[in-house]
Formats: structure tokens, sequence, C-alpha cells
């Protein structure tokens, strides 16, 4: 319980302790400032803008911007398309790795492109070296950066008055990459492979276990992949166990270490908003908002695992501690790693569904209804606690705009945040992109319950059956990546149907956001007054929880009550269900 | 100091459309040379103002006058083609019509349901539609009302054109064939045929028909305001001849008809935005309710579409969707109640986001007659005789400034009898003199500036410093002299509107500022000021001042708003973000502004504001209400729902009872008493939608903490205890 709590505390404190020197590094960045890097970094920058035929000073509108990310994008899906179907062709494939399957090189194309890293395939005997490290954590720097790159030009879209343009999507995308996340991934994998992790590009080794089987070690570039994968909330592992693999985190110091990795940079840009529209306070009242949703996820799945299931304790299942004054089974321990467990698997579990990372360091499928439902509601809000990188900001920012025009009229003025009048056009924007997200997430989950392939993947029946569908689309639709498991993913019904969740999730979420930023950049800023509606304080930020968590809660209520919900009070009844029912 | 003649009329005018109602003593006619005032006529010959706008009886919220036909409306409104203006209402309709579908369906071959529970849904389904179209036509009614009243005033009447302009020619043509640019006479007893200029005659105009005020006022030409008349209104004494300004058909009585009416009603621009984020979330609850089939599928516990619809029409705003147009449409009225017209809601809208009030001193902040305040006699002199002498100097004046220099000295105790003006000779005011008296019993009593009193009375040292004293006040020395020896001073204020300082303190704490602008010098400017509690103040202002002042806040991002009458105020009242026009404004400055005043009450403009945000709060809090209201509808239907999920997997039968936090006695009570509910918080919300929200002038957080704790809160909670009593009636009546 102490030392819970202590862990808690104390990724909190270090997480505040982060964000202002790291959003204040990336407002130098991307307001074009000095940083420490410059005098190294710059003319490298400029080398890539004049090999690109770049030119870094002229901005562009906010149609122009959206066409070249998706553009962008769009080959790099094709790249690593090819790169997947054609590994058996490329370097690096000591393991001799035929080409991935057409379905699962579309699906996972599209999942490390959107951030998502949702994984159908068990890497270890699927990935080429080079797949992994062309194909695979190119993307995770890229689609990171995307997604920093649009939160930017979003921010710009509130701090700029009677403006046209909202950035250079080129420039934006350059600069963080290479001021941001590279030098803090080189640095992070250093220590990771000061901390055991394996960075090589030698073939598997074999090894003979105690019990005297041989057995093959997969092996790889890991410690490179890991820190970006963290860093820029991507979450897709080297190995299948991801986060739970002893090479990937092996210690409860790198488990720390990256827990902090995913949050950094979310919770950083929270300052860089508030810098960026000119007062920090803004800032810290997001980031208020996400700590109080966040910190309510972590009570509520600590608590459920550390409670465990209530028919192992009638079972007798009693390790002889009490927990409110009734026989503790333990707590939930299944599907967690001994080394980590039940604390910082929870709190592990409750990051990386916040943010939209998807590392995973214990299986989300063995934990209790409510327990697993903290992670499912998490990416079903849409990835604003905290949430990806940039694609928190952005989505968060787009609650804030409904919260403001729902609850904004009652102080008797047209609602305005940050100084811009809230008008029809930015009400249907911010509609387009929060409808978006349910009807990925409700609609292809209701196309699952009622197709035979679909169901037929289950690995288990009635709600959890339920859950382990709707936790797919909602991690594919969110841009995740993390799965409930027991799910097997890997069928045409999940690899295009995921695969399609995962492009709606990001691009159709985007489009109308970017549509939004250019709008209000356009807009004049209005003069702050005290009949202005307060967007800091703490009135505001219990403000902002209650509209995301009712909004939330309205979208899915019905659909969790018939998952986790229907599911913890049939445990609290001792109902049990027979595989294959 | 302009104590000289011009700046007598100038007071004077102002006077007269400052005039408190019912005072007919200030409608005397200005002394212009050279005409002959007319005579006002009696009270008596002043038309009715009966029927006028604001003399329409006062309606109550539900008067039958009112709901009769607004019932008959409701079933009207029913029509899709009407309907599809408003999804969330469409939706619920729609829902109606399957649910019908589905009981006969129930009634022919039997459903999973029973009809009676089919049949009640059905009904409140179509009562939920209904209900929300008699909150609109309630809305509507109000204004149709207004409107059958002004359309009476606008009969047709035949209009004396003059030929060519030439008087002597005259033929005879309806009032709404005339044209721009026709010169129509009109005689005492005649209706004004159309919106026009003054450009020959003096004559009283009774406005009753438009402005409800009885008093006729004076019309005459090329004095800008004095000049401009309206068509429906009655000239009641002598003739004039007017130059038409209108298009027929658009004339200012046509715009305000279709105004109160709603005919021309548009969607304001937050009342799209609202609009669509409401259609939003209708449609998210449409993905919610209809991927829920397969789920519920899935579980064993498929629903019928019965239920399903139910589950969405709570769901979907219902309430603030019901309620959006009325709101709107009761806005506008509130603003007719108070005899202002806005040209457009957007302009209503935009009054709640004024950040900058531009008032002009006179008339709005101070009465704009300067009142006697105080008599200083000269070293030597009781102040008693000082009193008497300066009683004795004004009992014959008429003007609002001697009348106050007699109501002080009543004050003071003197008696004021004005039996001895009958052997008295009257010294008037002269622009060469400067001064004005009285001489009686041969003893001459003078009052006037210090420069024209020292023309015949030699000014003691210490008055010069008591003078340059009461200017270096702000106010304006008057000297009072009898038989060349000079007795003190009188110090004329412009006085501040009492109330009007505690005004603009509330305007404070709701983030306006307020700026006064006057053409008198800084000293004087900052005295009244001082008194009114402005935040700023521009002195010696020329009228291109008020466009500057406008075009710099705006600028900086801020929301200006102004009143206005004169033809140069028209620019200021085009630039500004909420312009009023005083309806006694000429045409060219009510063209510009977006907002008539018919009271042509200054003032005003801070009702205006207020009722701007009233109408933003009343859409907030039922939003806010409306959403939170569906927290416990879901506690209400889905355990009902799911009653037997999983329940052939083997799952505990009532696996979900513990949601059913209410206790609500069986799943189709439960359900029917959250559709129940779900209609009846739309009528019961309908005078709120009306009147408005409670309206205080507090700072946004302080409002919004207030509104958020009320509507929602109040609204997470309200529905909690609404279903479950409606469960208790259900039960108690059997229908379960």
């Amino acid at each position: 319980m102490t030392s819970t709590i202590l862990q808690d505390g104390l990724y909190v404190l270090l997480l505040m302790l982060l964000t202002k020197p790291l959003g204040t590094f990336m407002f130098r960045i991307f307001t074009g400032e000095r940083t420490v890097l410059s005098p190294v970094l710059h003319p490298i920058e400029r080398g890539f803008y004049r090999l690109a035929g770049v030119d870094e000073t002229r901005e562009m509108r906010w149609t122009t911007y959206t066409i070249a990310m998706l553009l962008f994008n769009l080959v790099g899906l094709l790249l690593t398309y090819a790169i997947l179907r054609l590994q058996n062709h490329l370097p690096l494939n000591a393991q001799a790795l035929p080409p991935v399957e057409e379905r699962l090189a579309f699906n996972t194309a599209v999942s490390f492109a959107t951030n998502t890293n949702w994984q159908s395939y068990y890497p270890e005997i699927t990935m080429s070296n080079f797949s992994q490290m062309v194909g695979l954590a190119v993307h995770n720097f890229t689609s990171a950066a995307t997604g920093i790159a649009i939160a930017i030009a979003v921010i710009r879209g509130f701090a700029r008055r009677s403006a046209n343009e909202i950035g250079n999507f080129w420039v934006d995308l350059t600069r963080c990459t290479l001021y941001l996340l590279l030098p803090i991934c080189c640095a992070g994998a250093l220590v990771l492979i000061a901390r055991g992790v394996p960075q090589t590009l030698d073939a598997y080794q074999r090894v003979t276990g105690i019990a005297g089987t041989t057995n093959l070690l997969p092996l790889g570039p890991v410690a490179s992949q890991e820190a970006i994968k963290m860093l820029g909330t991507n979450g897709g592992g080297f190995f299948n166990a991801n986060s739970a693999h002893p090479f990937e985190n092996p210690t409860p110091l790198t488990n720390f270490l990256e827990m902090l990795a995913i949050f950094a940079i979310p919770a950083g840009l929270t300052y860089t908003f508030g810098c960026m529209v000119g007062n920090t306070r803004q800032g810290w009242a997001i980031f208020a908002a996400m700590l109080g949703l966040f910190l309510v996820g972590v009570l509520v799945t600590t608590v459920a695992e550390q409670t465990g299931n209530p028919i192992l304790g009638r079972a007798g299942a009693d390790q002889g501690t009490l927990l409110y004054g009734q026989p503790a089974p333990g707590g939930n321990m299944e599907g967690k790693e001994q080394r980590f467990g039940i604390a910082a698997s929870a709190l592990f579990a409750v990051i990386t569904t916040a943010a939209s990372c998807g590392a995973v360091n214990a299986v989300h499928d063995s934990f209790t209804a409510l327990g697993g439902m903290i992670p499912l509601a998490n990416i079903g809000l849409g990835e604003v606690i905290f949430g990806g990188v940039g694609a928190g900001l952005y989505g968060f920012l787009v609650y804030a705009v409904l919260a403001i025009f729902i609850a904004g009229l009652m102080v008797g003025r047209t609602p305005e945040y940050i100084g811009k009048k809230i008008e029809p056009y930015d009400v249907k924007m911010v509609m387009l992109s929060l409808l978006v997200i349910p009807l990925a997430i409700l609609g292809f989950t209701g196309l699952a319950a009622v197709t035979p392939e679909a169901l037929a993947s289950r690995g288990n029946p009635a709600a959890h059956g339920l859950t382990e569908m709707l936790y797919a689309f909602t991690s594919a639709t969110g841009n995740n990546g993390s799965a409930l498991a027991g799910l097997n993913a890997n069928v045409p019904f999940y690899t295009i149907g995921l695969g399609l969740a995962m492009l709606i999730g990001r691009y159709l979420m985007i489009v109308p956001i970017l549509a939004l930023a250019g709008h209000l950049a356009a807009k004049k800023r209005i003069a702050e007054s005290a009949g202005t509606f307060p967007t800091t304080g703490a009135l505001w930020v219990g403000l902002l929880i209650g509209v995301i968590v009712i909004v939330g809660a309205l979208t899915y209520f019905p659909a969790y009550t018939l998952g986790p919900v229907i599911e913890h009070f049939q445990m609290q009844a001792g109902a049990t269900f027979a595989l294959g029912s | 100091m302009s104590w000289h003649s011009s700046a007598w009329g100038a007071v004077e005018r102002q006077t007269v459309l400052a005039a408190p109602q019912g005072d007919t003593a200030t409608l005397a006619p200005p002394a212009i040379p050279g005409v002959p005032a007319p005579e006002l006529p009696p009270r008596e010959q002043w038309p009715s103002s009966r029927d006028s706008v604001r003399k329409a009886p006062p309606r109550g919220l539900f008067d039958p006058a009112i709901v009769r036909p607004a019932l008959a409306a409701s079933v009207r409104k029913l029509d899709p083609r009407h309907l599809w203006r408003n999804p969330v209402m469409l939706i619920v309709e729609i829902g109606a019509v399957i649910t019908t579908v589905s009981l006969f369906g129930n009634l022919t071959r039997g459903g999973s349901d029973p009809t009676w529970f089919v049949a009640w849904i059905a009904a409140w389904l179509c009562f939920t539609v209904l209900f929300a179209n008699f909150a609109e036509a309630m809305a509507e009614g109000r204004g149709k009302a207004q409107a059958e009243t002004l359309r009476r005033t606008r009969t047709e009447t035949l209009a004396k054109v003059l030929v060519n302009g030439d008087a002597r020619l005259i033929e005879t043509r309806p009032s709404g064939a005339l044209r721009p640019g026709d010169l129509v006479l009109v005689e005492a007893g005649d209706i004004i045929p159309s919106d026009g200029e003054v450009i020959a005659g003096v004559a009283y105009v009774s406005e009753a028909a438009i402005t409800g005020e009885s008093a006729p006022v004076l019309k005459e030409p090329g004095t800008d305001i004095a000049s401009s008349v309206t068509g429906g209104t009655q000239i009641i004494s002598d003739a004039l001849t007017i130059r038409i300004t209108a298009e027929p058909g658009k004339t200012f009585l046509d715009r305000m008809i279709a105004l109160v009416e709603g005919a021309e009603r548009q969607k304001t621009p937050n009342e799209i935005a609202l609009n669509i984020l409401l259609a939003g979330l209708t449609i998210i609850f449409l993905i919610v309710v209809v991927t829920l089939r397969p789920l519920a599928h899935y579980a064993g516990a498929a629903g019928s579409i019965t239920i399903l619809i139910a589950l969405l029409v709570t769901l979907i705003p219902t309430t603030i969707g019901a309620l959006l147009s009325a709101i709107g449409i009761a806005g506008m009225d509130r603003l007719v109640q108070r005899n202002v017209l806005a040209m457009s809601g957007r302009a209503v809208e935009a009054a709640g986001d004024v950040d900058v009030l531009l008032l002009d001193k006179t008339g709005t902040i101070t009465f704009g007659s300067r009142m006697a305040s105080e008599f200083i006699p000269a070293p030597g002199v009781p102040a008693a005789a000082l009193t008497a002498a300066a009683l004795r100097s004004s009992l014959a004046d008429e003007t609002p400034e001697g009348k106050s220099i007699v109501a002080l000295a009543e004050q003071l105790g003197q008696h004021a009898d004005r039996r001895v003006l009958d052997g008295a000779e009257l010294i008037p005011f002269t622009a060469e003199t400067r001064m004005s008296g009285i001489r009686l019993d041969g003893h001459a009593t003078m009052k006037g500036a210090v420069d024209a009193i020292d023309q015949i009375a030699s000014v003691p040292g210490g008055m010069e410093e008591t003078v340059r004293a009461i200017a270096a006040a702000g106010a304006t020395p008057l000297v009072v002299a009898e038989d060349g020896r000079v007795l003190g001073a009188i110090s004329l204020k412009d006085t501040v509107k009492p109330g009007i300082r505690q005004r603009f303190e509330e305007l404070r704490a709701m983030g306006i500022r307020t700026i006064m602008i006057t053409g008198d010098n800084p000293l004087t400017a900052r005295t009244i000021a001082d008194e009114a509690s402005v935040d700023d103040f521009v002195a010696e202002a020329r009228p291109e001042d008020k466009i500057r002042i406008i075009r710099e806040n705006q600028a900086q991002g801020r929301l200006v708003a102004m009143t206005g009458d004169g033809t140069n105020d028209a620019p200021a009242l085009a630039q500004a973000d909420v312009g009023v026009a005083m309806n006694t404004g000429t045409a060219a400055a009510k063209e510009a502004g977006n907002m008539v005043d018919l009271d042509s009450d200054p003032t005003k403009l801070i009702e205006i504001v207020a009722i701007g945000k009233q109408l933003l709060m009343t859409r907030g809090a039922l939003t806010t209400f409306s959403i939170a209201n569906d927290v416990a509808k879901y506690f209400a239907i889905l355990p009902a729902m799911f009653l037997t999920a999983y329940a052939a997997n083997g799952g505990s039968p009532a696996a979900l009872g513990a949601l059913n936090v209410m206790r609500l006695s069986t799943p189709y009570s439960a359900i029917l008493s959250a559709i129940i509910f779900n209609a009846v918080i739309i009528v019961a919300l309908i005078p709120l939608a009306l009147r408005g929200v409670a309206y205080r002038p507090l700072g946004a957080a302080a409002l919004l903490r207030r509104n958020l704790l009320i509507y929602g809160v109040g609204g997470l909670i309200a529905p909690f205890v609404g279903i479950k009593l409606i469960d208790l009636l259900l039960t108690a009546v059997g229908l379960t």
C-alpha cells in the first residue's frame, strides 16, 4: 500500500518537474529560437531543407499543411508496406524470414504510420531486423513527429490572430525529429543498454536452458527501438511480450523510466501550449485536468487489481492478508510480471492507455473487469489524458472547445477560448472529429458481434469476449495499439477491420482538427475581461473533467454495460463461464 | 463656459429628448426666430395610445389568448417539413412513427413487449414533439399578438402628393404607391403615409402608435433629429410637407411588424452553432443506439425496437432541442417588450458580448440640463438675500435652469409667489446682453455670466474667485446682481442621473467598461466622470472621435456598443458592434444602427446588454441541464434493458440489478418513467425558456459557478428524483 503510493506519488512529482523544462524546450524548438543543440543541429537542419527544396520561412495554410502531412504519411505507409513484403530480398534478415503476408503487411504498415503500433503478429518470427529498423522504427519517429507537428499547428491556430498560415509541416517535422526525438532517444537508448537491454545486429542465439533443452533466443537492435517506442508513445514492441519481456524492460528502474518517457512529451506540450498562447496558466489548467482524469484511472485500476477476484477468495485462495477487513486473495497477479507486481503493472497499464502508447508490461486480458475497463475507457475517450505525443493535446483541445461551448454560454457571452470566439464552423469541426472515434469503435464492434469469423477469434465467451472485441477496435481507433490479448487478430476480419479503424481514428480526426486550427488562426483575438469565461483555475479544470467524463460515459456506457460492467457484477455474484459457451 | 444663446437651444432640444414621461411642460417649443410655434393641442385631442405596442395589455406567461392558438399550432408543426429544421425533434417524431407502427404490429401479431407499454411509449413520444412545438408556438404567439396590433396601425391611407413639387397641384395616391422622393402634404388629423423627412412646416406629431408615448413631438424641417417622421404616426396640429424616404413595403413599420412577428427570423450564429452541437450529439447517440442492437443480440438481450427508440429519445438532447428556438424568439420578444427593435438576432447576441459601452454624457449619464446646486453669497451679503434675489430673477424663467433655481430656493425655505409677476417687467435673455431678469417694484434683479454682469455691476474681488472655483469644479457659475450690486453666485451643475453610478458599477463587475463622450472641457468632464463612476472619458469630443474610439477598441479585440441619434452619429453606429439608434433620431441613424429604441432612452443600452446576456445564459443553462440529465436516464433504462444479458451463458440474471440505483419497480415502468420525465421536463421548463434564467450582474467566474451548480449539478440530480417519482406514480396506478 505504502509502496504503491510512493511509486505513484514519485511518478506524478517527476512528471510535474519534467513538464516545464521540456515544454519550454519544445516552445523554443517550434518558435525557431536557438536551443543548446542549435550549433550542432542547425547546419544539418538547413542541409535537409536545401536537399528537399523546402523554404523554411514559407508557412502553409491549413489545407496545404494537411495535404503535406497526408502525403508524407501515405508515402511512409507505402514504403513500409513494400519493405515488409520484400524483406526476404532486403539485408539484415539473419533468420531468413519470408515476406510478411499482404493483409498483415497492410495492417502493420497502417499501424506504424498512424502511431498505433498494433501488432497482429509475433515480431520475433515475422520481422527481419531491416523491417524492424527501417520499416518500423523509422515510423516510430515520423508518426510521433507528425502528431507533435499537428499539435503545434493547432496551438498556432489558438495563438495567432488574423493569420492565414499555421506553420510549415516540413519544418515542424524536421525540427521535432532532429531537436527533440533523436537526442532524447539516443540518451535513452544508452541508459537502456546500461541496464541490460540488447543492441545488436547479430543473429538469434542458440542457448541451452537449465532444463537442458536448446532454445533460440531472439535478439536485435532492441534498445534503440525501445527508446522511441516509449518517448513517441508508439508502443510497438520488438518482442511479442512487449515491455513485459526482460530484454525490453529488464528492471523496475527501466520500468519507471519507460513510464516517465511515455508521458514526458504529452505533458510537456501542455506547457508549450501555455507558452505559445501567452499564458502558462492556460497550459497548467489542461495539465491539471489531464492529471485529475489520470489519477482517477490509477486509483480504480490499482484498487481493482489489488482487490482481485472474490471467487478465488471464496475458493480458499487466501494468502493470509486482509484487505478492507476481508480475506484477500492476494490481489490479481494473473498475467503480471513478478518483477513488477500489481502496483507497477496497474500504473503502467493506465499510463500506456491514457497516452496512446500501447506498450504493455502485463496482460490486460487478465485484469479484473473494472481494472481492465479503465484502460478501455482511457482509449475510448480519444486518448486525451496526456494522450499520444501531440495527438493527446489536440484531442484534448477539441474537448476544451466543446466544454467551453456547452457551459461557456452560461456566463452570458458567446463562448470563446483563448480569445477565439467559437462559431458554427468551429463547432462543426469539433463535432466531426468527436464523432469519428465512437463511430469506428462502436460500429466495428457491432459488426464483429454479428460476424462469425470475428466471434471465432475470441479467447473468452460472454461479456469478456465482447470486451476483447471492443478493446481491439478501441485500441485501433484510438491509435493506442495495446491488445487485450486473448483475441486472435491475425484473421482477415481483424487485419482489415482494425487497419481501417486505425486510418479512420487517425486521419479522419486530424483533418477537421486542422481545419479548426486554420479557422481559429484567421480570427482576431478577443480581449480578456472580468466578463470572460475563466479558462484557468479549479472551476475550469473541474468543468473539463466533467465534460470529458460525461460525454465519454454517455457514449460508451451502454456498450461497457454489456462488457466490463456486467462482467464485474457477475464476478461479484460468482458466475463462471465455460470456454466456447 | 458656453453660456450663450446657441447653448440654450441645444440644451432645450436635449431636454425634449430626455423628457420624463408626462411632463408636458418640457414640450414647450424652442424659440426659433421667424417661425411661429404651433399651438400644442389640448391633451384630449391627442390620439389614444391604447393600441400601441407598449400599451398593449400586459400578458401573463400563459395568457389564454396566446395558449389557445399555440395549442393548435403545436399540432400543425408536426409537419415533417417544418421539423426538419430541428433534427433532434425530427428524430423523436420518426421514433414516434416507428413505435406507432410497431404498436399496430403488436395489436395484430403480438410482440415481445406488452401492448399497453408500446402504446404509452408511442403516446409520450408524440407528446414530446407536441410539447416542443408548443414551446415554440408560445414564444411566437407573443410576437404575433404584437404584430397584429401594429398591423392595424398600418392601414392604407390616401396620400396627398404634390405633383412636380408644386403645392398647388395635389393628387391622391395610396400610401403603398409612394416612392422615395415623392413630396406629400399632411394636415392636422392625417396619418403620415410613409417614412420621410419634413421639408416645410412646423407641427406636432403623435408617435403613440409606434412608441406608445402619448405626448406629441414637434416636427420641423432642417433640424436633423426633429425633421424625420415615421409612417403610421399621426399629425395632430398644423401641416407638414414631407419628402418620402422609404421604398414601399420597406417602411419602418413594415420592418417592425416583420421583426416582432418573427417572419424574417433567421437563426443567429450562436443558435446555428448550438444546433450543430445538438445535431452532432444526436448523431453520436444514434451511433450508440444503433450499434447497441448487435451488442445486445450478442449478449442474448436484444430488446425490442420500442425500447431502443426509448433509449435513443431519452439520450438525444430533447430538452434544449425543444426549447432552443423558443429561447431565441423569447429573447427578441423581451427586447420588444422594452420597446427596442433589433434589426437582427445577431445584434442581440452581440449585445451579450459587449466589452465597452460608449455613452454620451448628456441625456445618458446626466439629465443634460444644468441644475442649480448651490447659492454662494458675495462677501457681506446675507445668504437669505441672495436666495430671494435668485428666486426673483428666475420666477419667470421657464428654462430648466431657471426652474431649477426656483426649486432650489424653495428648498431653502423661500416661497415662490408668481402673483408678483403681474406687475413685473420681464427682461428676456438676448444674445447681446447675455443675461436675463426681472424689474419688480423698481428693482432690477439680473442673472448672467460674470463678464455680462460685469457690464452692469461692479463684481467684488472675492466674487471673481468664487466664480473661478465653481468653474474649476466643473459647474457653470451665474452671478446675481440687484440694482448694480452683486449679491452672489449660483452654481449650476449638470446632474448625474440617480442610480447611474450603481449601474456602472454593475457593468464593471460584469467586465464591461464604460466610456463617456462629452463636448465639455476636461475639467467638467472629469467631475461628471468621477461622480458617475465611468471607467474612462473623452472630453471636448468631436463627432468623428466616436468612430475613432470604436475602431481603437475593436482593434484591441473588444466589442463596442453605443447609442446615437444624429446623422453624424451614423458612421459610428454602423461601426459599433451594437448600435442603438434613438427613434427620435434621423433616418440615417436608424438605418446605420442595428437596433432602434422606440423610447429614445439612451440608458436602455444597459438593459439591452443584460437581455443579450440573459439570452445566451438561458441557452447555455438548458444545454448543460439537458446533457446532464442523460446520466440518470442511463441508470433507468440500461438495467431494465439488459435484464437478461448473458443469462444463456450461465450469467446470473440480476447481475445489473446494482445499476438500478433508483430501485424502479419494473423494467417497463423504468423505461416509461424515463420517457415521461423526458417529455414533462420540456413543459416544466417552458416558463424558464420564455422568461430567461435569472440574471445577476456578476463577473464571469461567479456566474459560471452559480449556473453550473444550478443547471449542471441540478441537471444531474433532478432526473433521478423525477424519474423515481413518476415510477412511484405509475406503480400506484398499476401501470407496471
